[in-house]
């Protein structure tokens, strides 16, 4: 079974107190901030690790990020995974959701000819995280699966693969009601959330092995994608007004007198709707 | 000169980070509160690498160095240092073990160490002293092909827990009359081999520390680690450079804590309308507390770069354990000051900070003992 998963680098959500966003680019501004691959995708990447021993097969991991992202690369490698991929190229920036899964989508197509040229898609599945941490629109995996024409399944919280011959998953989604279970045929595209597993920690000894794994990085000369359709280009939508709230902590003295100043909490919190 | 880590290093304490932020940071008061020995994380720490990272593949190892062993200590120290304490004890004994033990013995017992299935120790001191190595009392005589093993190790960290403890016991004269001393390692269960007084100890808590008594037990002659008469050079080696290296790392450890603990409160608590950190009294202890542990730092990974070089590295650790583990207990008692009345509350770590970095001066040879090894270094030499 051959499975592709996708993560990407987002800002670590521990520091996410020390994040900016560029008024005039609308941009987060990530330096200083250390990366992580989002923890969705960490989930995702843990599911197709499980699924490959299981049931045999290789993994691939495929990221579109800066090309100093590549040692987030070697850290899904570590973790288990066979294969890696960074699309990289400043022609992508800024995309919204509708250009990165475009990107995406080329990426999986051609690292599949690479596989089996004479399939028209080497992969049996696709993973990737529900959403992202920072971005958090969970329209990239629905959307790439489109470009793919493939079917796609959302919010997966367990999945389970049928036997080899029946080339089918069976998935199983909250639902208001309670749980829906789908049954889907490979390949499909199938978005997990976080309590579909609990990621592996990684171990030293999958460290020193991710350096001899393969980690191929193309650019947009690789991909040969229309510049029109890439990037801030290539991207419908784009940030709008950014309103910053004012949390600023009011701070007032209430004295010495300990009743006095309870009083006072009352009045305040009853004032303030509390 | 090249003062960063490889891209690999950093990896590597981005997962012992992790580690240690889901299984030991929760956790590390309790252990501490109850002096509780975590030994069920040793199989998991064994399947992260960190057990057996500077012991060769074939052993069961990762086949890395003392740098990426005394970063994962870092690690584990910052929220653990009694933690760290097993951790790294158990490396003496496996140490010692890899560099002197026989292939057989070494195939014998570092796969299962390596795995955390199996706990090491080494047992130098006893009640006459630690450092004064010379003065053990503890005997082997060697009878129909077993040592038999009389004595009393004390302060020996895992005595009541190792499945394995590598002791260094007086085995005979050398040719001008002096005492010489063997390394043997004896398993837990042997007859006549038990541990004695579990110390209630000020600090490292979560490491177990104690004696081990040892009447007429019977060992098999295989068990000799190195040569007979060379006991002494093994223990000099490993407490030297793996020991003191370790207490260097817990130390940096501890300093890390004082640092990011004091930053913290400093920007978090509010007086008289805004946060201590704007205080010019605090920002010295913080600026001290920074200084002390990028020192410290500094000077356990390039002590840690020369044993990984293949070179003696027992005045660099000499050096980086007398002044890491005295800065550690000075920025402790700093942050405990900088947090004023919280500083003394223990649900609060600056006040476990100062008991560990406490214990950490005398583990592995005292302040004045460091600082005759250097001075005699430094008197040859300049």
């Amino acid at each position: 079974m051959n499975i592709l998963v996708c993560i990407k680098p987002v800002p670590d959500p521990e520091k996410y107190g020390q994040l900016k966003i560029d008024e005039k680019t609308k941009r987060l501004v990530r330096e200083g901030i250390p990366a992580v691959i989002n923890p969705a995708d960490k989930n995702a990447l843990e599911e197709g690790i499980k699924l490959r021993d299981l049931k045999g097969g290789r993994v691939f991991v495929l990221a579109m990020a800066p090309e100093f992202s590549r040692d987030k690369l070697i850290e899904a490698l570590a973790m288990g995974a066979d294969e890696a991929y960074l699309v990289s190229d400043k022609a992508f920036g800024g995309a919204d959701t509708y250009a990165t899964s475009y990107v995406l989508a080329a990426a999986i197509k051609k690292i599949s000819q690479g596989i089996d040229p004479q399939r028209d898609l080497a992969f049996d599945l696709v993973l990737a995280g529900n959403e992202s941490a920072d971005g958090a629109t969970a329209h990239v995996p629905a959307q790439t699966a489109e470009w793919l024409g493939l079917p796609h399944l959302c919010k997966v919280s367990r999945l389970e693969a049928g036997d080899e011959s029946e080339n089918a998953f069976r998935a199983w989604k909250r639902v208001e009601a309670g749980k829906a279970v789908f049954q889907v045929n490979g390949p499909c595209v199938i978005a997990v959330s976080t309590e579909i597993n609990k990621p592996r920690l990684i171990n030293a000894m999958g460290i020193i092995k991710a350096k001899k794994k393969p980690l191929t990085i193309w650019s947009n000369e690789d991909l040969r994608l229309d510049e029109k359709t890439i990037g801030l280009a290539g991207s419908p939508t784009q940030p709008g007004e950014l309103i910053t709230p004012d949390l600023r902590r009011a701070s007032i003295d209430l004295g010495s007198d300990a009743e006095a100043a309870a009083d006072e909490i009352v009045k305040i919190m009853k004032k303030a709707g509390v | 000169m090249n003062f960063n880590f490889t891209e690999e290093q950093e990896m590597l304490r981005t997962a012992f980070a992790e580690f240690v932020k889901e299984d030991v940071a929760p956790n590390a008061a309790k252990w501490d509160e109850d002096d509780y020995t975590p030994t069920e994380l040793m199989p998991k720490m064994g399947e992260l690498g960190i057990l057996g990272i500077f012991v060769p593949e074939e052993y069961g190892g990762v086949g890395l160095g003392h740098t990426e062993r005394v970063m994962a200590l870092e690690e584990i120290a910052r929220y653990s240092a009694g933690l760290a304490m097993m951790v790294f004890t158990h490396q003496l004994g496996m140490a010692a073990i890899l560099d002197f033990g026989t292939e057989d013995q070494k195939k014998n017992y570092l796969p299962e160490m390596c795995a955390g299935t199996k706990i090491c120790g080494l047992a130098v001191t006893e009640p006459g002293g630690g450092s004064d190595v010379a003065g053990q009392k503890t005997t082997a005589e060697l009878a129909d092909g077993q040592w038999i093993v009389n004595g009393r190790k004390c302060f020996i960290t895992n005595s009541h827990i190792a499945d394995t403890t590598v002791i260094t016991c007086k085995t005979g004269e050398d040719e001008r009359g002096r005492a010489s001393f063997s390394a043997i390692a004896i398993d837990k269960g042997t007859e006549g081999f038990a541990p004695g007084r579990h110390e209630n100890k000020l600090g490292l808590k979560g490491s177990v520390t104690g004696e081990l008594i040892m009447n007429n037990v019977k060992v098999p002659e295989g068990n000799l680690i190195g040569e007979v008469g060379k006991g002494t050079p093994i223990a000099m080696k490993e407490i030297g450079e793996v020991g003191r290296a370790s207490m260097t790392a817990i130390a940096v450890g501890i300093l890390r804590g004082c640092l990011e603990d004091s930053v913290k409160f400093a920007n978090e608590r509010i007086v008289y309308g805004k946060p201590i950190a704007k205080l010019q009294a605090i920002q010295f202890h913080v600026a001290e507390n920074r200084v002390a542990y990028e020192a410290a730092r500094l000077m356990l990974y390039r002590a840690a770069a020369v044993k990984d070089a293949g070179k003696p590295a027992t005045i660099e650790f000499g050096m980086a354990k007398y002044f890491a583990t005295d800065k550690a207990a000075d920025a402790a008692r700093r942050t405990i000051e900088l947090m004023g009345g919280y500083g003394v509350v223990n649900e609060y770590a600056a006040g476990r900070y100062l008991r560990d970095a406490m214990a950490c001066i005398s583990s592995g040879g005292t302040s004045e003992i460091q600082k005759i090894i250097i001075a005699g270094d430094t008197l040859k030499k300049f």
